[in-house]
């Protein structure tokens, strides 16, 4: 990173400086990889050499063998995460198509200077990420619409994305030149095929970025679910983590029988790291590849639209 | 108004100008339709529905129809034993997490700058951002399992240096720091993206210059880096200001129990279990506009400050 004129020059105290800066740099990248580590090998251990702290470096499976399955093998046989798998797809596939359908089309309308009323029409935008009627006003609304408890709020709700609007008008406004317009133009070109045909093909990568904020924020979200769904049937996987993961204490209460309590317990400790694992695998598989453009959304979006 | 101007300017002509635009770009008003509906229907509708904050909500009367109250719910809830306690919890973990989480992902920034390995810097920056694509659900279930006094990772740590079970998720005292440091972990990396793009595009001029007129690499990081990275900073900060009564309310919902309630109900939480639990739709209405009134005022107000102090701000 640093630059190669940076070498030239180097006193007694820009050396300590380098060494403390290296040393810090890999103690924290240990700080941050550690947890996720032991994610992964408590995944693969015998839950008891987990659980009783034997566990630290390496996958400890017990019996000779090198990896234990078997919190997969309970993963993979609970019917409520095959479920929750499927509707978070269904709903992830969906919304991110209509959020990256709306928020293109509108990013592009609002980085055209020669649209008229364009201050105004970005004022009704922005301001709501400022200001919202907040949580009952909107539950409200929605309940008007007779949309909760169906998998169309898990759709659409969350699917226009007022920052995502700004960056992909910002990544319009500096790729697209006024010049190109001009000539499509004069060549008798309208606003709908100069957008087709020029427009989308230079924004491979705004569209990339776009679709991987949408499909990120689908697949993790639980909020709506919570709000808007009790049919478990509709539960989208983050729902079904909370259950797993979180609610085991909540639900504790409910539970009278004092045996299915150390059942119930003992199954989900071996569950929760192979749960973990399943469900954020899709994000975890494909971060390094889309690195990049996760990074380049976040420089388009620091430019001030 | 970019191209074929009217020679002459008069109103009339203006306004044929202006009118030829809006049918030459009709097909523009059209894309915007699919998102403007969007936040018709999910924003605005909403914020007619914010009447019955001042209202005695009745179902079948419906919005419109409900006897008005004026400010009852208000001074309800200004007068409410919980009031003080939610102020304090929603600040207190509010102020902790921007004391904390702004300063860091400069600090890492410039420690990812100056890393003398190449390679050394790029997979630090490919780790550190990859726990923010983690989902909160996890986040929090992560947390449980390393905190949990049974047999949690943690605990078993402290057990082999001699120090008994805490149990760190049972103890009001605790919330706020896990709560924060957690979050530290979490999305430090990703926030420091911001700034490594602002510190590349420092000239290295400035460097050389720096350098010939023998600075050491601290001062040249106080002279010139943190200088360039400043109006970002300041930009940053005054959007977590205007945050500040925001706080995560899925996080602190999900690590919530009846141990730690003292610490962790907070106005968000506290609104989504009066209203949609409860019921109580007007009194909880009335909770969740004065908070967004506060932190609108904030913004605007912290926008002003900086924009005074430093020349730059959001608007």
């Amino acid at each position: 990173m640093a630059g190669k004129h940076q070498k030239i020059h180097q006193t007694m105290a820009d050396n300590v400086f380098d060494i403390a800066v290296n040393l810090l740099v890999i103690v924290i990248t240990l700080i941050v990889v550690y947890p996720l580590y032991f994610v992964v090998i408590a995944s693969l251990s015998d839950p008891d050499a987990v659980n009783s702290g034997a566990m630290l470096f390496y996958p400890v499976a017990g019996q000779g063998k090198l990896l234990n399955l078997e919190g997969y093998q309970r993963v993979f046989q609970d019917a409520r995460i095959w479920r929750g798998y499927g509707n978070t797809i269904y709903y992830t596939v969906f919304g991110t198509a209509i959020g990256l359908f709306a928020t293109a089309l509108a990013g592009y309308a609002l980085s055209r200077r020669d649209l008229v009323g364009r201050g105004v029409i970005t004022g009704l935008f922005v301001f709501t990420m400022y200001f919202s009627g907040g949580l009952i006003p909107t539950y409200m609304a929605v309940k008007n619409y007779h949309m909760t408890n169906t998998s169309a709020v898990m759709i659409i709700l969350g699917a226009v994305s007022v920052y995502n609007i700004i960056i992909a008008k910002s990544f319009f406004q500096s790729t697209i030149g006024i010049e190109l317009q001009e000539a499509a133009f004069i060549d008798g070109c309208g606003n709908g095929r100069f957008f087709a045909l020029i427009v989308l093909p230079l924004s491979k990568s705004i569209l990339a970025v776009l679709t991987l904020y949408y499909a990120v924020g689908y697949w993790n979200s639980f909020f709506n679910g919570l709000i808007y769904l009790n049919d478990e049937k509709l539960y989208p996987l983050q729902l079904v983590l909370r259950d797993i993961l979180v609610a085991s204490q909540m639900l504790a209460a409910d539970v009278t029988d004092i045996e299915s309590i150390g059942d119930a317990q003992r199954i989900a400790e071996s569950l929760k790291y192979g749960v973990i694992i399943v469900s954020t695998l899709p994000v975890l598989i494909l971060y390094p590849f889309l690195q990049k453009y996760f990074v380049k959304g976040v420089m388009i979006g620091s430019v001030k639209g | 108004m970019t191209q074929a101007q009217p020679t002459i300017h008069t109103p009339a002509s203006r306004r044929r100008h202006k009118l030829r635009m809006i049918t030459r770009n009709g097909m523009l008003y059209l894309f915007l339709l699919p998102a403007l509906l969007y936040i018709l229907l999910f924003q605005y509708v909403p914020l007619y529905g914010i009447q019955i904050a001042f209202k005695d909500f009745v179902a079948i009367e419906g919005i419109w129809n409900s006897p008005w109250v004026g400010f009852k719910h208000f001074s309800a809830f200004f007068s409410s034993y919980r009031f003080w306690d939610l102020i304090r919890n929603t600040l207190t973990l509010s102020l902790y997490r921007i004391a904390i989480g702004f300063p860091m992902p400069i600090l890492l920034a410039l420690l990812l700058n100056y890393t003398t390995f190449r390679r050394l810097g790029k997979f630090a920056q490919t780790a550190t951002y990859a726990p923010h694509f983690i989902s909160v659900v996890v986040m929090v279930g992560m947390l449980l399992l390393f905190l949990s006094p049974s047999n949690g990772v943690i605990n078993k740590l402290l057990g082999f240096i001699g120090i008994d079970p805490v149990f760190f998720m049972g103890e009001a005292g605790y919330f706020k720091h896990i709560y924060v440091w957690s979050g530290i972990w979490q999305t430090t990396g990703w926030s420091s993206i911001i700034y490594i793009a602002a510190l590349t595009s420092v000239s290295p001029e400035l460097h050389e210059a720096a350098v010939i007129d023998g600075a050491n690499k601290l001062e040249r990081i106080w002279h010139i880096d943190v200088p360039s990275i400043l109006p970002t900073a300041i930009i940053l900060l005054v959007m977590d200001v205007g945050r500040v009564m925001n706080v995560g309310f899925e996080k602190v919902l999900l690590m919530q129990n009846d141990l730690n309630l003292p610490a962790s109900e907070i106005i968000s939480t506290y609104t989504y279990k009066v209203g949609l639990l409860n019921a109580q739709y007007s009194y909880s209405t009335a909770i969740g506009l004065f908070n967004n009134i506060i932190n609108f005022i904030l913004l605007i107000s912290v926008n002003k400050l900086a924009k005074r102090i430093s020349g730059t701000g959001l608007w």
